[in-house]
């Protein structure tokens, strides 16, 4: 499988999801934003960090980069997009994404491991994992607090487009276990074609047993079944 | 043509900057406060005579990259 990790001044995981995709094989290029071509590839990936320093709102001015207009392209012919945390704000800025990340609830940065619980996995992207299963993955943002209309949630609900929501040890998703006061304890969703996937928790640092755990890795498993 | 724009949290957005610039307010004695939200403020300048054109093009500015219209509205104001 091809795969492409967007770059942009600031981003700061795109090394890492770059080491997770190379472990399983992915042929990956790492795309400046000021490139105008994409190469063909399987996957898209639109990497953490801090994109142009946050400035105006995260991921906004990202969002107008080049290589995005590119993005925007591959998305709605269907190529497989893959947003973590800077990513999922850029999808958002950019209008591949509905909704909008607020500012944490509790108004701090927050880095530390969280649980997850998985609510879909008829999609590309979590067909290895089990519906419930409580994966240990890491958060590392001050603008997670997801966000939507109405008319929207309502939209992913009934579409089965929420694929997971945060929760504690033992699986309940309550405002106890929810970590940045997102809406429903949401922490990724889709659009409605399920090609395009935007998460705050990064899959990519439980990668490696090594270095983390390895809850993550079933992702880049399921992309490439 | 110098306009100023305005970019709010809308109405039922929760704004927790605001809330804790409000609790603060309110320790410092400010006790008839009812509610402060926090928002942005952008000066913008541009090379256009035409008044409506130039609204407009604020306008698209607002729309296209100041405010995400999910969470943010806005408001634009001609400076004499």
């Amino acid at each position: 499988m091809k795969s492409s990790v967007i770059v942009f001044p600031g981003s700061n995981c795109d090394r890492d999801v770059a080491v997770a995709l190379e472990k399983l094989q992915f042929k990956n290029s790492m795309i400046w934003h000021k490139e105008t071509v994409l190469p063909e590839s399987d996957l898209i990936v639109v990497p953490g960090g801090f994109s142009y320093g946050d400035y105006l709102r995260s991921g906004a001015i990202a969002a107008k980069s080049n290589i995005l207009n590119e993005v925007i392209k591959a998305g709605k012919k269907g190529s497989l997009i893959l947003g973590i945390c800077n990513g999922f704000q850029i999808l958002i800025e950019c209008g591949l994404l509905k909704g909008a990340l607020l500012r944490n609830s509790g108004l701090k940065f927050i880095s530390r491991d969280i649980f997850v619980k998985i609510q879909s996995n008829k999609n590309k992207f979590f067909n290895k994992y089990k519906i419930n299963e409580i994966l240990k993955l890491n958060i590392a943002h001050n603008e997670g607090n997801f966000f939507t209309n109405n008319e929207h949630l309502k939209e992913l609900e009934d579409n089965d487009l929420i694929p997971i929501k945060y929760c504690d040890g033992d699986g309940k998703v309550n405002s106890v276990s929810n970590p940045n006061g997102s809406l429903n304890n949401i922490a990724g969703i889709f659009n409605k074609n399920k090609n395009i996937l935007g998460m705050m928790p990064h899959p990519e640092r439980m990668a490696d047993k090594i270095c983390s755990d390895e809850d993550g890795l079933p992702l880049f498993l399921s992309l490439m079944n | 043509m110098k306009f100023s724009v305005t970019v709010t949290l809308k109405k039922d957005v929760l704004d927790p900057q605001g809330k804790v610039v409000s609790q603060t307010l309110k320790n410092m004695g400010m006790s008839n406060l009812k509610q402060v939200r926090q928002g942005k403020f952008f000066e913008i300048d541009l090379n256009e005579k035409d008044d409506s054109k130039a609204h407009m093009q604020i306008k698209e500015m607002c729309e296209k990259l100041l405010a995400n219209q999910i969470i943010e509205d806005f408001k634009i104001s001609k400076k004499e």
